[in-house]
């Protein structure tokens, strides 16, 4: 009943606007910056995508230089869903790689801004922290936190959603959610004839890296002239999805799914399966289930990525800082590639938990793949 | 599922032909879905719709039982998605594991229950309170057992039964597994609640818990087994919906508001006493032809909310009102 209470206040204030609307997430010209960093050249190794970097710009880190062993603290958003599961793994082993690190301590917010601000507060009294990596929770109620810590003089790795300060040392993302929204809009545009009908499923409104997939994609397809059904949020949950695709399709004929993150993919492809339908497009991202749904169908599929490498890189940066080493910065941005049909085969890994994201950059480490949960 | 309630002989004298408003209620949303879209006329319409809808509909005749006793289970929602995260994380994908798993839930659910009605009883924690403990628990326990992550997947021989269908079947083409689950789950919690003595007790225990201990009712043991019904009820309900839609890590939250409001929908009363497992089934149909007719509106999502809320706080001052002047 709470969310009725929310969404009639919410629904009285913009009284019957979409959510999505609010200008600050369509971005024209953000948009074209990450529409020509999803095809453009990294630098950095070709084979270690998280330590590719766009642009030259780097970050003098010397002052922060100090000798080990040194206590790096984390203060993370969550471990609420696989995706971050996933990071989190990549981010505990690459620390290990480290043994310089002597101390690394994680605090886990569960998704609550209120949790994080007093677990950094925390952290800033212990006095212990020699590098504080963050992953916000939501960009507004950290930036305090966030500038805090700086003015305590501790270095100050974000990564994954932002924060409105640039006093950490650097910003570790990939391309970014508009990127997404494009290389899951485009591959649609290329399979589905004008006119056609696509249906957009969302987790949830307000969170900046979600808007930004949803506004690009739905800008993509008005000027490709095909006709958006309807953009329903799903909240994550598969019965949901199904539900949802299911009533759709008992209205008319959908073309496309366009999904701004695809835990829930497979949801959409079994509504379709279910009722006799042939599957159309379904979008999605690098969860093995997917791709193997994917791979099984032989539909038109393709997987986007937010690339779960990202938590290595914040990690990376963390230690290159207190070496006193130069970092990408103030915006390390990495590559955000997309699983297309030709190379679908190489992501997939029956031997990987089903809820597994692909793109996480940790085949090479030495407890792969037992500490992510597969077996040889 | 064609009984009515228990006999209400102040009705009688009145001489009123009394229906439940649920069924009306029922009736008015699906031929307003049918007018939107004569496909859910077809079999394929209205069975898929009873198969989305059969988990939820066995859990709210699972939760009137804690209702008609006079207390509350918050626990059931985390109960279902122990149950599919707990099958999954177990199951590591051998479709054999189906045949001792799902009995292995109901055991679990059969332990949380007995623990929420002991607590209940003998603790003297409200039910509220009990089982809103027992919910963060469950939660809990889920969250730390798969890590975030669930690493196992559902075989195909445990979604069968939310998932598949018995196709070419004359008249009506076909029937979904599911549908068959809540016809025999129904009628077995309709069997209980309006055909035994465990069912009589039970409306005594939520009336006037006083009177009922004074005539010699068991109180204690009857809102134990109240919790338990309401547990193994969700276990299923847990198997079905897990079935039907695969692994999520919080697929079962928010079900046990919806099954509270679908018993309430139903005209159960919320202190005890009242209720009637069909029309806490009608009631949770309702809810899910609700969603369903909103989304064939097309509505906006906000919009969609709103109206929603709406119409279940009117079938609930309709039912009330209704009966007020029936005297109750």
């Amino acid at each position: 009943m709470k969310k009725t209470f929310t969404t009639l206040a919410i629904f009285g204030l913009l009284s019957g606007t979409t959510f999505a609307q609010a200008p600050n997430f369509d971005d024209p010209a953000e948009f074209e910056k990450q529409r020509e960093q999803l095809t453009a050249t990294f630098n950095g190794p070709a084979d270690q995508p998280y330590l590719q970097y766009a642009g030259d710009e780097m970050v003098d880190t010397s002052e922060f230089q100090k000798e080990g062993p040194w206590t790096v603290c984390f203060s993370n958003a969550g471990v609420n869903n696989p995706w971050r599961v996933v990071g989190y793994t990549n981010m505990t082993e690459e620390a290990k790689l480290h043994p310089e690190i002597g101390t690394f301590t994680h605090v886990d917010a569960e998704g609550s801004d209120d949790k994080q601000i007093a677990d950094i507060d925390d952290l800033l009294a212990g006095g212990d922290c020699d590098a504080l990596i963050v992953s916000p929770n939501s960009t507004a109620a950290l930036t305090p936190a966030v500038e805090k810590a700086c003015a305590a003089g501790l270095p100050v790795i974000v990564f994954d959603r932002g924060v409105t300060t640039d006093c950490p040392v650097t910003f570790v993302h990939p391309v970014g959610g508009y990127g997404f929204g494009i290389q899951a809009a485009e591959h649609i545009i290329a399979n589905v004839p004008e006119g056609g009908n696509v249906l957009m499923l969302r987790i949830l409104p307000g969170v900046d890296v979600l808007e930004t997939r949803a506004s690009g994609a739905r800008n993509m397809f008005a000027e490709a002239g095909l006709t958006v059904l309807g953009e329903e949020f799903t909240d994550g949950d598969n019965a949901k999805t199904k539900s949802i695709v299911e009533d759709y399709l008992q209205r008319g004929n959908i073309d496309a799914v366009w999904m701004d993150a695809g835990a829930t993919a497979v949801a959409a492809v079994e509504a379709f399966e279910d009722q006799g339908f042939d599957v159309p497009v379904v979008t999605g991202e690098d969860q093995q289930d997917y791709l193997q749904k994917w791979r099984d169908l032989g539909f038109k599929g393709i997987a986007p990525t937010y690339p779960t490498y990202q938590w290595r890189t914040a990690l990376i940066a963390a230690v290159n800082t207190l070496k006193g080493e130069p970092v990408p910065g103030p915006e390390w941005v990495l590559p955000q590639p997309a699983i297309t049909e030709d190379v679908l085969d190489e992501y997939i890994n029956e031997n990987m938990p089903p809820l597994h994201y692909a793109m996480c950059g940790c085949e090479d480490m030495p407890n792969y793949p037992e500490a992510w949960g597969g077996s040889e | 599922m064609t009984d009515q309630s228990l006999p209400r002989p102040e009705l009688k004298k009145r001489g009123l032909p009394k229906i439940n408003p649920v069924y009306v209620l029922l009736v008015a949303l699906i031929l307003a879905i049918i007018v939107m879209n004569p496909a859910f006329g077809e079999p394929t319409g209205y069975m898929n719709f009873l198969k989305r809808a059969a988990a939820l509909a066995i859990l709210s005749g699972g939760a009137l039982y804690v209702i008609v006793s006079g207390g509350f289970d918050l626990s059931v929602g985390s109960i279902m998605t122990l149950t599919v995260i707990g099958s999954s994380m177990l199951a590591s994908n051998d479709p054999n594991s189906t045949y001792w798993i799902i009995p292995l839930m109901l055991g679990i659910g059969m332990v949380i229950g007995l623990v929420n009605g002991l607590v209940v009883s003998y603790l003297k924690v409200p039910s509220l309170i009990a089982t809103l403990g027992m919910m963060i628990t469950l939660n809990g326990v889920a969250f730390t057992w798969s890590g975030g992550a669930p690493r196992g997947y559902l075989p195909d021989t445990f979604r069968f039964f939310g998932r598949n269908n018995i196709t070419d079947i004359p008249l009506i083409g076909l029937l979904p597994i599911a549908v068959i689950c809540l016809a025999a789950f129904g009628a077995i919690l309709w069997w209980g609640m309006h055909r035994t003595n465990f069912g009589r007790l039970l409306h005594a225990v939520g009336d006037n818990p006083q009177a009922a201990r004074l005539a010699g009712v068991p109180v204690q043991r009857v809102r134990i087994s109240a919790f338990v019904v309401s547990a193994l009820t969700a276990v299923l309900a847990g198997v079905i919906l897990g079935g039907r839609a695969g692994v999520s890590v919080d697929i079962g939250s928010g079900y046990e508001l919806q099954a509270i409001t679908a018993a309430v929908i139903g005209g159960a009363q919320l202190l005890g006493g009242r209720g009637s497992v069909p029309a806490a089934i009608a009631g949770a149909l309702a809810l899910e032809a609700i969603f369903t007719l909103l989304n064939l509106l097309g509505l906006a999502q906000p919009v969609r909310l709103v109206v929603q809320g709406l119409i279940l706080i009117g079938a609930v001052a309709l039912a009330t009102s209704q009966r007020k002047r029936a005297g109750r």
